[in-house]
């Protein structure tokens, strides 16, 4: 069992309440999972600007001088702002890669959590209401987030075991089931260039995404060809960098409820997820159809 | 008639309240507001009282009811009437996946769709679901009756033993030994009863398929003694 949270803003003026709102949704499903928790914001992007979200388990070492060491071996301006165990580094899109090599040789006890030009990720192990404390998610405003309550089936309860998981530029996976051919999955995604930092299963789902899409796919059409490559039991909600999908595999055994109104679309592995959203009492809620692909973007 | 508000009290205050009541007791009503898709909500009911729910439920509402009338003016998650016994449950909404999973016996109503696996495994109770049912529904189903006024998904009946089915809309497809059967008179006069029961007066019982067992897998088949 896990809990899984999405929400998708349509309305501008919400905007600055994402992580509010997503975190009490967050919170709500802790009895779903209390073992680790994380959340993906999609924050405001501007043109040529990238971030990487790093995490370190000595955060007071690790990020000390490191703007002034990444700006001196990368000769461009970085910043960086810490939030607990995170960092979030902004540099010019363009030296994304470049960044993340530079990133190894500096700080080896550095992990690279995502990166893109909106998404930002937080995970830890404990209660989601610990873990959006620690990173003050609820001050931070975006456009679309996912979020995820961990009781783990699969693979060690560890921040790198907690989800989001995100294996390409600005993407990002939430999942609530578990997946019974993802070691054979991994090995082809492996001879396809792809690496892993877990034995999750969660991960493969996330780099088989990353690598539909990185080859020419659509979110719509990479989920779609997930139906017949994933095995086993599966809600996902995903997150690019404009868009949000949901899907269930075809016996759909996971909880999934949505809410759609004027200004949002929701997930919540329960409607108990959904109570404290604006204008939840005349939204449009149904439970999502197995084997279907559902997604919106901006 | 004693009102609980769910925002302020408890669940387990309501839940004991109900289960307190004894034969003769005055207080048979009882309203429920702010439920926020609570659990449990009026679970193991063992009264003949009458609770209305105001809002949308999580799962197991009216759990294992027996002789209780719980009407929920909204949705319910999964699980609604699971292992009812005997009582009357009303969802105006929808309801998420295995309604009335192994009821004994009773009446489930959903005015909205109901998801998969409803009736799965149904000992006995009646459901009349007014909208769409899932796939896999009456997976296993031993006894009692299923309406459907809607379509049906995939896989309607799987394994089905002596349960009855009727659907007045499309079925996506049929489970293993589930098949289509002649609506005989008695079959006509069971449907209207049950329609009149759960308050439908716009569907005649001709408009309806009945499905049930075709009782193959009931005994061994001993040509298929190479494949174990």
């Amino acid at each position: 069992m896990c809990g899984i949270v999405g929400l998708f803003l349509k309305d501008k003026a919400l905007e600055p309440r994402l992580g509010a709102l997503l975190s009490d949704m967050l919170i709500t499903m802790t009895d779903r999972g209390p073992d680790s928790a994380g959340i993906a914001i999609y924050g405001p992007s501007e043109a040529g600007a990238g971030k990487i979200t790093v995490q370190s388990a000595d955060p007071a070492s690790d990020f000390k001088g490191l703007k002034a060491a990444l700006a001196k071996k990368l000769g461009v301006a970085v910043s960086v702002s810490v939030r607990a165990t995170h960092a979030v580094i902004a540099v010019d899109v363009a030296k994304l890669d470049e960044t993340r090599t530079v990133l190894k040789e500096l700080r080896p006890g550095v992990t690279v959590m995502g990166s893109g030009e909106s998404v930002e990720i937080y995970k830890e192990v404990g209660l989601p209401q610990d873990v959006a404390e620690r990173f003050k998610i609820g001050a931070m405003g975006g456009t679309h987030g996912i979020g995820h309550t961990r009781m783990a089936t699969e693979s060690a309860v560890t921040t790198f075991g907690a989800h989001p998981f995100s294996t390409g530029p600005d993407q990002c996976l939430v999942h609530n089931g578990s997946l019974s051919n993802h070691n054979n999955l991994r090995r082809e995604l492996v001879r396809n260039g792809l690496s892993f930092e877990t034995e999750n299963d969660t991960e493969v789902a996330a780099a088989y995404l990353s690598h539909k899409l990185a080859t020419g796919s659509n979110l719509g059409a990479a989920l779609e060809s997930g139906l017949s490559d994933l095995d086993g039991f599966y809600t996902f909600v995903v997150g690019t960098k404009s868009g949000f999908g949901v899907l269930r595999d075809p016996i759909a055994c996971k909880p999934a409820v949505m809410a759609e109104t004027d200004e949002y679309v929701a997930f919540g592995s329960e409607y108990r997820a959904l109570v404290n959203l604006p204008g939840i009492e005349t939204a449009r809620v149904w439970e999502p159809e197995p084997a279907t692909v559902y997604f919106w973007e901006h | 008639m004693p009102t609980f508000d769910l925002a302020s009290v408890p669940l387990r205050d309501l839940n004991q309240a109900l289960h307190a009541v004894g034969a003769g007791a005055n207080e048979t009503e009882f309203e429920v507001i702010n439920p926020r898709g609570a659990h449990a909500v009026a679970v193991g009911i063992d009264a003949p009282v009458r609770v209305d729910v105001h809002g949308s439920v999580g799962y197991y509402c009216a759990g294992m009811n027996a002789e209780a009338t719980v009407t929920v003016h909204g949705s319910v998650g999964p699980g609604v009437a699971e292992n009812m016994m005997s009582g009357t449950v009303v969802v105006k909404g929808d309801a998420s996946q295995y309604a009335g999973a192994t009821g004994h016996g009773g009446l489930l109503v959903i005015e909205g769709n109901a998801s998969s696996r409803c009736g799965i495994s149904m000992k006995g109770i009646d459901i009349v679901v007014k909208g769409n049912i899932g796939h896999m529904s009456a997976f296993m189903a031993q006894a009692g009756n299923l309406v459907v006024l809607g379509d049906a998904g995939d896989a309607l009946g799987d394994s089905l033993y002596e349960a009855k089915l009727f659907v007045r809309g499309e079925v996506k497809s049929l489970g293993a030994d589930c098949v289509k059967k002649k609506m005989r008179p008695k079959h006509l006069a069971l449907l209207a009863d049950l329609l009149a029961k759960a308050g439908v007066t716009d569907a005649k019982p001709e408009e309806f398929t009945r499905y049930g067992s075709a009782r193959a897998l009931y005994h061994f088949n001993i040509d298929n003694v190479d494949a174990y």
